[in-house]
């Protein structure tokens, strides 16, 4: 508790220097989404931003007051936005107190054996932590290759701005939807990865270790070019549960995969059980060309989340493997898009989802084949486990082909846990829970081992609480 | 003389209201092997599965003691570490958990503490060679994909690791090959000691090979109908039941 404390100085003297928006605001103009153009030109300001970026945040903020909620998913009833007006105000004041954070997650932390000073950064309430010398690292390494590893707010005024301005949010234009619109006016820390040709970067990436980044993690844009015939591994968030004191994350990830170049992009997202996370991930892929999405979906009140892979060139692939965990209060939304738009190409689509205790879990899947897409394959395969009659799961595949020679394939399982597989286990010695969740943790293996070992090790501890429903 | 490793005492087992067995007695002392015949249908699985714990099966009245010690009214997993293993007819496919990930976590329930990884790993291997088991097999996700012969070994092998005091096989060797049945009886035969005690249901002698019964156990209307030595397999498998005679009553030392 002690070093929190001067942690949280650190904190304060650094608000000394806010720009305290509140008092030039015009009540007026909070009327309707509360977020102002001079809120988002403030945020603009203070980023140092080029002009092009400061009109592009204001061109987004019109759409997201135009363009309504959506009605087909989950409710967002519930969402406070008045909350998130204060939040997205630079340098806003609404820092977390650690007494804020919500017993379960403390106590997650504490579980995990996640080191103090990294709980309180991953509760949104830390200043600084030892990652950032690791953060620097790495860095230095993979730029020895040519590789830019930055975040992207230095990239936009750096010598890559030109690059950026081309991709950025050319994948999910802000008009995509409300989420989208409002992630284009306030979006705020994330990572901007380069790979330039035939460059492979043989250490996984992962911006767990920039996570501290003012002001990362609830609005953050992670854009990643891999170009020809390079290859990254970039992983992103962490298991242990991100807290905020704003309930809104909407982040947008844009990937472009190069001809015969591979993108391998993991992300953990557990939030805190009152997020609602409206995350929008997307890739292009060039000719011969990969992208894996490895995606794990714990936490969170509500999500929509269903990263869209467009393969835009001949002989292009696709890979989604996804896991989703829904809880007692939790109504998950989760999934995967992909547009074939030239020949040969293949998407597979692998999902798992795990509901208890009244958790609702949905299945979501577009395919989509255009006339161009002759010879492409897809495979749609989901499977859910409920533990109890009161949670649910869904599955809603949509398919769209407009060629005649493809090879489109669906398959979908809902299950439960058999009392006779618990039986056998326990009749080995293993407890009523250690039965269920070893049987939880092999129905979630084939996800695991996509994960690099440090990951599949937190999933599966977190596979464990989950299930062990208390913590202690 | 042998003290008694498991002692029934009028056991009475429901099944969704259903009276299944109507008062089993029976002793098992250290160091024996005891056998369990009877027709289909009579309740051979329900004893094995009621004395591990089966939540299916309804006690309805009597005691199981292991080792003087009542576990009647346990949970399968302390049965489990009071040291009754049951080797089932039907194993459970647990897909995503290896052979060995699992054994290694139920040895470590059992013994409240993570076995030692690298003996733990040539314990396995050896135990594998010994049933001539593939040792590929410690990889794959337990019992998934697994031949019939290959699940049976596969109790066999996790009866080798956890070494319980009472085994009870559950036609271990229904549906096995004459080399399967032969490996499966080596590793009975490796596992049996003068401590610990078996309780073996079958329909044929075969498995039995090379091993002394101590005693055979004739199950039929719910009751233990006839026990005998080693003599009653013999006359059943060539005979059949019916050359016990029809009837109830209990034929002690026949």
């Amino acid at each position: 508790m002690k070093d929190f404390k001067e942690e949280k100085t650190r904190v304060d003297q650094a608000d000394r220097t806010i720009y305290d928006v509140k008092d030039r605001l015009d009540p007026a103009y909070l009327m309707d989404s509360g977020i102002t153009p001079e809120i988002v030109n403030q945020i603009s300001k203070e980023k140092n931003e080029p002009e092009w970026m400061r009109l592009f945040r204001l061109k987004s903020l019109k759409l997201y007051n135009e363009i309504p909620l959506p009605t087909w998913g989950p409710s967002l009833d519930e969402l406070n936005m008045d909350q998130i007006v204060t939040y997205v105000r630079p340098k806003s004041t609404m820092k977390a107190k650690w007494s804020d954070v919500p017993d379960d997650i403390k106590e997650t932390f504490e579980r995990l054996g996640i080191p103090k000073a990294e709980r309180k950064s991953l509760a949104g309430v830390g200043a600084q932590y030892d990652s950032e010398v690791v953060y620097h690292n790495v860095r230095a390494e993979v730029a020895s290759q040519g590789v830019v590893y930055t975040d992207i707010e230095s990239a936009l005024t750096g010598p890559y701005s030109d690059m950026i301005r081309k991709h950025f949010m050319k994948l999910v234009p802000p008009s995509d939807h409300k989420f989208a619109a409002l992630h284009g006016a306030v979006w705020s820390g994330g990572s901007f990865v380069y790979v330039p040709a035939g460059v492979s970067v043989e250490i996984p990436l992962q911006s767990y270790f920039r996570l501290n980044a003012p002001g990362a993690g609830q609005f953050e844009h992670t854009l990643i070019i891999v170009e020809e015939g390079a290859y990254l591994h970039f992983i992103e968030g962490c298991s242990a549960p991100r807290y905020y004191v704003a309930n809104l994350h909407a982040g947008c990830v844009e990937l472009y995969v190069g001809k015969n170049a591979r993108l391998r992009y993991s992300t953990i997202e557990n939030w805190s059980k009152n997020m609602y996370n409206l995350n929008t991930k997307r890739a292009s892929v060039e000719e011969g060309g990969t992208v894996e999405w490895i995606s794990g979906s714990f936490g969170s009140h509500i999500s929509y989340l269903y990263p869209m892979s467009i393969l835009k060139g001949k002989k292009a692939r696709m890979e989604f493997t996804g896991i989703t965990f829904a809880g007692e209060g939790q109504n998950l939304d989760t999934g995967a898009k992909v547009l074939h738009a030239a020949p040969d190409t293949t998407s597979h689509i692998s999902t798992k989802s795990i509901s208890r205790d009244g958790g609702n879990s949905t299945f979501r899947s577009v395919v989509t084949v255009t006339e161009k897409a002759e010879g492409s394959k897809s495979a749609v395969s989901c499977e859910s486990l409920m533990l109890d009659s009161i949670s649910r799961s869904d599955t809603i595949p949509v398919m769209d082909i407009s060629c005649n020679q493809a090879d489109i394939g669906h398959e979908a399982k809902i299950g439960r846990i058999s009392e006779s597989a618990i039986f056998y286990l326990m009749s080995r010695g293993l407890s009523e829970d250690d039965a269920r969740a070893l049987i939880v943790g092999g129905f979630a293996e084939p996800i695991a081992k996509e994960l690099p070992l440090e990951y599949a090790v937190e999933m599966n501890n977190l596979i464990h609480l989950e299930m062990k429903g208390s913590i202690g | 003389m042998s003290h008694s490793l498991l002692e029934i005492k009028d056991l009475i087992v429901s099944v969704e209201d259903k009276i299944i067995l109507n008062g089993i007695n029976l002793t098992i002392g250290s160091g024996e092997l005891h056998v369990l015949m009877g027709p289909n249908g009579t309740g051979k699985s329900t004893l094995v599965s009621a004395i591990m714990g089966d939540p299916r099966f309804q006690i309805e009245s009597g005691q199981i003691l292991l080792d003087g010690k009542d576990i009647t009214e346990m949970k399968a997993d302390e049965r489990a570490k009071a040291g009754v293993f049951l080797s089932f007819q039907v194993p459970e496919e647990i897909p995503g958990v290896t052979l060995e990930d699992f054994l290694r976590t139920a040895k470590g329930s059992l013994e409240k503490r993570p076995p030692k990884i690298l003996q733990f790993k040539k314990e396995l291997k050896e135990q594998m060679k010994a049933l001539d088991m593939d040792p590929s097999y410690a990889e794959r996700y337990l019992n998934v994909g697994f031949s019939g012969g290959e699940k049976k070994k596969t109790e066999i092998l996790q009866l080798l690791m956890l070494q319980p005091k009472l085994a009870l096989l559950d036609e271990t060797d229904s549906g096995l090959d004459v080399d399967a049945v032969r490996t499966v009886t080596k590793g009975i035969r490796a596992f049996k000691n003068r401590k610990n005690g078996l309780f073996i249901i079958t329909h044929n002698a075969r498995i039995l090979e090379g091993l002394d019964v101590d005693v055979v156990h004739v199950l039929e209307g719910g009751k233990i109908a006839y026990t005998g030595g080693q003599e009653l397999i013999s006359k059943i498998t060539q005979d059949g039941f019916g050359v016990l005679g029809k009837g109830v009553g209990l034929h002690e030392g026949l």
